[in-house]
């Protein structure tokens, strides 16, 4: 029994380490993200200048730390799988043919292994495809990184909440193809409401008013426009960190709940298709 | 036994034409999916817009450059590249035929390679795109205050599909790229949908090393900018004279002949895995 329990603490790292190396194995790819990350941080850095310049301040930035929020963000983008290129196209093909009814009967949590691939997915872009662009834009343009380790390390943990975050909403429309069938429309609308509410298009402290203040407490700015804020240090003091991450968190306990909620009602309405 | 030219572009035309249609009628089988995606892909397009259009609730121009004035960039760059987008946009997918070696099938079929890669999944979602572009552009042209001229007007269609055609070209170079690289669709990514996201700024916003290089290297400039500049009666920031903004078509036709030598170079070299 306690053998049992042992082998299912290393179950999950193990399955996180296979989506790291699984990841890794795309050399090519990798190399063609980083220059297409590098490519768009410097377009939209370039325009950046150009509106920081006519409205210096703008949202609460000045123009280093609007052109660190164009890079971080182009390092980011991957991990979080922002635009696609997850899980979840993946784990929609299983349901669609029948496979996941395997994964149903392994002696894991469907959400738990489908969470550890991901992390360990995420964690190998963050190192593949978010360093490399970073450093680009640092070597081209002044930036406002922070020379503080704590920062640093507080950052880190905001990204890792924002990744789960992602997976949370992710994993919803993964399981949204058992009543879908085909997940290429949902998957496309979700893309548009990440591009749009994450920061990725313009930081979230830009957008004008009511619909600003709306967008900033929804769970896609847990992916971007938190993290960002982290590391820039405009939640200054430990107060601000601790309301910065909270936020994060309780979209993290929320969205995985919801996953647990629908992953049972999906089961169920599995077996009753016998398939 | 060589095939005379003629012939093999007129069955290439109809193998495409066939392909394209049975991808029609399986996109057709979930029709929710379709329309969503239909929707969602106009949506994302229109994101950019809205970020521009909120760009301009803190400032009045941008690069010097207004909001109709920008509308007419961003509108014709994303029809531009919607058309191309639609008509041989998949041909980034032959990086995965390659590795799975399914391309092995396409090449003793009796329809030229590049017909079956372009049609391959072909997306009918992508007209998605290609509306939106459309309304964004003839709203520019309403809100714009241009003297007409025969020239002016002639430039706009001619922009619009000859800026798909150079668009065109350069996603038939990335696919010929993919042979020699393996699976570097982002690569393809960074010059089509990048080139596209600095189409719809101003080149005054640009570094002139990167204006020389969408110029005179890959020229993208010619999709919209040249022709847009000489619309709106601006000069160019390289000080090219103006009547090269008549000049798209030819630099389309000129572009396809290194495009179509690398895709041919590429498929002699191709190598099957085997697999």
């Amino acid at each position: 029994m306690r053998q049992a329990t042992a082998r299912r603490a290393w179950l999950y790292p193990a399955v996180a380490a296979g989506g790291f190396r699984r990841y890794a194995t795309y050399g090519t790819a990798t190399a063609a993200g980083v220059f297409t990350n590098t490519v768009f941080g410097f377009i939209l850095a370039y325009t950046y200048v150009a509106l920081w310049e006519e409205r210096p301040g703008l949202g609460g930035y000045d123009q280093a730390q609007a052109l660190t929020f164009v890079w971080v963000s182009q390092s980011l983008l991957a991990a979080g799988a922002l635009i696609g290129g997850g899980f979840q196209e993946e784990m929609q093909e299983r349901i669609r043919t029948g496979d996941i009814a395997v994964d149903l009967y392994r002696p894991a949590d469907l959400q738990l292994w489908w969470l550890a691939a991901d992390l360990g997915r995420a964690g190998f872009q963050l190192l593949g495809r978010g360093v490399v662009p970073l450093l680009a834009g640092a070597l081209a343009f002044e930036l406002a990184l922070p020379a503080d380790p704590v920062r640093w390390l507080l950052f880190l943990v905001s990204v890792l909440l924002g990744l789960v975050v992602s997976f949370g909403i992710r994993y919803l429309l993964g399981l949204a193809a058992f009543w879908l069938m085909d997940g290429t429309g949902i998957n496309v609308m979700a893309v548009v409401v990440t591009i749009f509410c994450s920061g990725m298009l313009l930081p979230l402290t830009v957008f004008p008013g009511g619909f600003g203040e709306v967008v900033r407490v929804l769970p896609w700015a847990a992916m971007i426009q938190v993290p960002l804020d982290v590391l820039m240090g405009e939640h200054a003091g430990a107060g601000g960190a601790v309301r910065a991450l909270g936020f994060q968190a309780g979209w993290v306990l929320v969205l995985l709940g919801a996953g647990r909620l629908l992953q049972s009602a999906a089961t169920r309405k599995a077996v009753v298709q016998g398939g | 036994m060589e095939v005379p030219a003629r012939n093999r572009a007129v069955e290439g035309l109809r193998g495409y034409g066939l392909i394209v249609a049975m991808w029609v009628r399986s996109t057709m089988t979930y029709r929710t999916s379709f329309l969503l995606s239909t929707f969602g892909n106009a949506a994302i397009t229109l994101l950019d817009f809205v970020a521009i259009w909120i760009m301009f609730s803190h400032v009045d121009v941008l690069g010097g450059f207004t909001l109709p004035e920008i509308a007419l960039l961003y509108g014709s760059a994303s029809a531009s590249l919607g058309l191309a987008d639609l008509l041989l946009g998949n041909t980034d997918r032959i990086g995965v035929r390659i590795r799975d070696g399914s391309l092995d099938t396409m090449l003793v079929r009796p329809v030229p390679v590049l017909a079956q890669v372009a049609a391959d999944r072909f997306a009918l979602r992508r007209v998605g795109r290609i509306g939106q572009g459309l309304a964004v552009l003839v709203w520019a042209v309403c809100a714009l205050d241009v003297e007409w001229t025969a020239g002016k007007v002639w430039l706009m269609p001619v922009m619009v599909v000859a800026g798909a055609a150079i668009f065109g070209a350069v996603m038939v170079a990335g696919a010929a790229f993919q042979f020699v690289a393996g699976d570097a669709a982002e690569v393809q990514n960074s010059f089509t949908y990048g080139g596209n996201t600095m189409l719809q700024y101003p080149p005054t916003v640009f570094g002139k090393d990167l204006l020389r290089g969408v110029t005179f290297v890959v020229p993208l400039a010619f999709v919209n900018w040249l022709p847009a500049l000489y619309v709106l009666g601006r000069p160019d920031p390289l000080g090219l004279p103006g009547w090269v903004a008549f000049l798209s078509p030819l630099v389309a036709v000129v572009v396809f002949v290194p495009a179509s030598l690398v895709w041919r170079a590429g498929l002699r070299s191709y190598r099957s895995t085997g697999s």
